[in-house]
């Protein structure tokens, strides 16, 4: 730094305390913030500036805390952020009033160190939401894999709310395991809680089946609903010969009777398993 | 971080030896089993291409890091006759030696990156990278 | 070149791959079995692969070399035992092994045999 840029820096510290309480109250009146909240960061910025080489570390926490507050609160980043321009106008005021060239030139680089740290609300905003979205992401994928057994030999996994591409593939990956730690021969996916599939996800359906079959087990997809198979249709996605049923009891039954276990007719609902299909 | 280093590719064996390589570097990059399989298999595929189309090369692993996630790259190169339509070699099926033609295409799919460079009698250097998922 | 044994039980022939195969071996196994099939007049094959970490293309069309083989000597083939993640892998790499019959474990491979030809081998 040079005499020059040394001095009316100093010359914006002196304005700052001097006419601090100005200063706060028209930086309130600006922010649309009452003055305790802003005060203690107004200090905090007073001796950041006064400690040589100091790396605003404080004042970054602060804003941060300031930051998650107002959002708590039901305001926006974006609020926040003019919240904290607001003390350029009302420093500037201060400097208009002072009208001595270091006051001028020192509140160029005044007003350069106060939008960083505007634009560091912005990023702290968006950080914290990214690792709230993230989390939720993870637990998502955790919570909504379940692969339960339906039979002796039949495993199914009921997918619920929208599919993506990644988590089509965890949820795939923990049914193929599933069927070898078993030693379950079928497996049924049933897509009834889900709204909707792209051409990717429907792929990886497809994947799945197919290399299910390569393990030695059949996959039945049941549950489509109408818009699914509208969707299936004119992305021209093959499904070729693997089956389909309308309903989960519906694929329970057609596996059961794969697997050899049949149904008798009548009231009571009766069991045989038959010993020898040849 | 280690470097798996350089690997000849000049037998039936060393094509063995790579898939051993690739595999130990891959899960001390951190990868999940299907990653694994995925990138050795895709190791196997590209080393025996280097193999049977320019009699030999070699390949080099190493651990790779973005910042916010490890993957493995792969880099094979050889001097061999090199290739004049490469959008044609990507194609399924598609083949000039006694294979199904999956090679290429195939091991495209398995990986995240895929560079080819060749030219007609300037040799074929083909990097892959795979990312450990999440 | 390593030889992958052939075991004969009944009128099946077990092969359980044990090794990371180079080409030359999945050709000497395909060359092997052929033969075993003739000599021993087997009309089941089982290729167990469960301890196989990784299909590439190579070995998955000895896979579907050997079932077409098999078939023209009068042979069923089944392979048992891959994994998920090489059976996922085999997917992405294009290779549906069409033809291939499988099974989740040996036990089940050679029930299905068994199914095949209507009695029951394992008795």
């Amino acid at each position: 730094m040079n005499v020059h840029a040394d001095v009316a820096r100093r010359r914006i510290e002196e304005l700052l305390g001097t006419s601090d309480e100005q200063i706060l109250r028209r930086w309130s009146a600006l922010a649309k913030a009452p003055v305790d909240e802003l005060k203690e960061l107004y200090q905090a910025l007073r001796t950041a500036l006064a400690e040589e080489g100091s790396d605003l570390a404080d004042i970054r926490g602060l804003l941060a805390e300031l930051s998650r507050d107002r959002v708590r609160r039901g305001h926006t980043p974006s609020d926040t952020a003019r919240a904290v321009f607001g003390l350029k106008e009302a420093v500037y005021e201060v400097v208009e009033a002072d009208g001595g060239p270091e006051a001028l030139r020192g509140f160029i680089w005044f007003s350069r160190l106060i939008d960083d740290l505007g634009l560091y609300t912005i990023e702290t905003y968006a950080t914290a939401r990214e690792k709230v979205i993230l989390d939720q992401a993870e637990q998502l994928l955790e919570l909504s894999t379940p692969v339960v057994k339906l039979w002796d030999g039949i495993v199914a996994v009921p997918l619920v709310g929208t599919l993506d591409s990644a988590r089509t593939q965890v949820v795939m990956e923990k049914l193929l395991q599933t069927l070898v730690d078993t030693g379950s021969e079928h497996a049924v996916i049933d897509i009834t809680g889900v709204p909707a599939v792209d051409t990717q996800v429907a792929q990886h359906l497809l994947k799945t089946v197919v290399a299910a079959r390569l393990m030695g087990a059949e996959c039945v997809i049941s549950g489509i609903s109408p818009q699914i198979a509208y969707t299936i249709v004119t992305l021209g996605i093959e499904f070729g010969d693997i089956v389909t049923k309308a309903t989960l009891a519906d694929a329970l039954a057609y596996t059961l009777r794969r697997s050899g276990i049949e149904f008798g007719e009548g009231r009571r609902t009766q069991i045989a398993i038959r010993a020898e299909d040849a | 971080m280690t470097d798996g280093g350089r690997m000849p590719i000049a037998s039936n064996a060393d094509v063995v030896a790579v898939r051993q390589q690739v595999r130990a570097v891959a899960i001390e990059a951190g990868m999940s089993l299907i990653d694994q399989t995925k990138v050795v298999t895709a190791a196997s595929e590209l080393a025996r291409n280097v193999l049977v189309h320019a009699g030999g090369g070699r390949v080099t692993v190493e651990v790779v890091d973005d910042g916010r996630r490890r993957g493995l790259r792969l880099a094979f190169s050889d001097e061999g006759p090199g290739i004049a339509d490469v959008e044609q070699a990507l194609v399924d099926g598609y083949t000039t030696g006694p294979g199904l033609g999956l090679g290429l295409g195939g091991s495209r799919r398995l990986v995240d990156q895929f560079d080819l460079t060749s030219a007609p009698g300037e040799g074929t250097t083909i990097v892959v990278t795979k990312w450990a998922r999440g | 070149m390593e030889r992958v044994p052939i075991l004969k039980l009944g009128d099946i022939l077990i092969i359980s791959i044990q090794i990371d195969l180079d080409d030359q071996s999945v050709l000497g196994l395909q060359e092997d079995l052929a033969e075993r099939v003739v000599a021993t007049g087997a009309r089941g094959v089982v290729i167990d692969i469960t301890a196989v970490e990784i299909i590439d293309s190579f070995i998955g069309r000895m896979l579907a070399t050997i079932a077409a083989m098999c078939r023209l000597l009068d042979a069923d083939t089944v392979v048992v035992g891959m994994r998920p993640a090489v059976a996922i892998t085999l997917v992405e790499l294009g290779l549906s092994l069409g033809g291939v019959r499988t099974a989740l474990d040996l036990e089940k491979g050679v029930a299905a045999l068994g199914h095949l030809h209507g009695r029951d081998t394992t008795r």
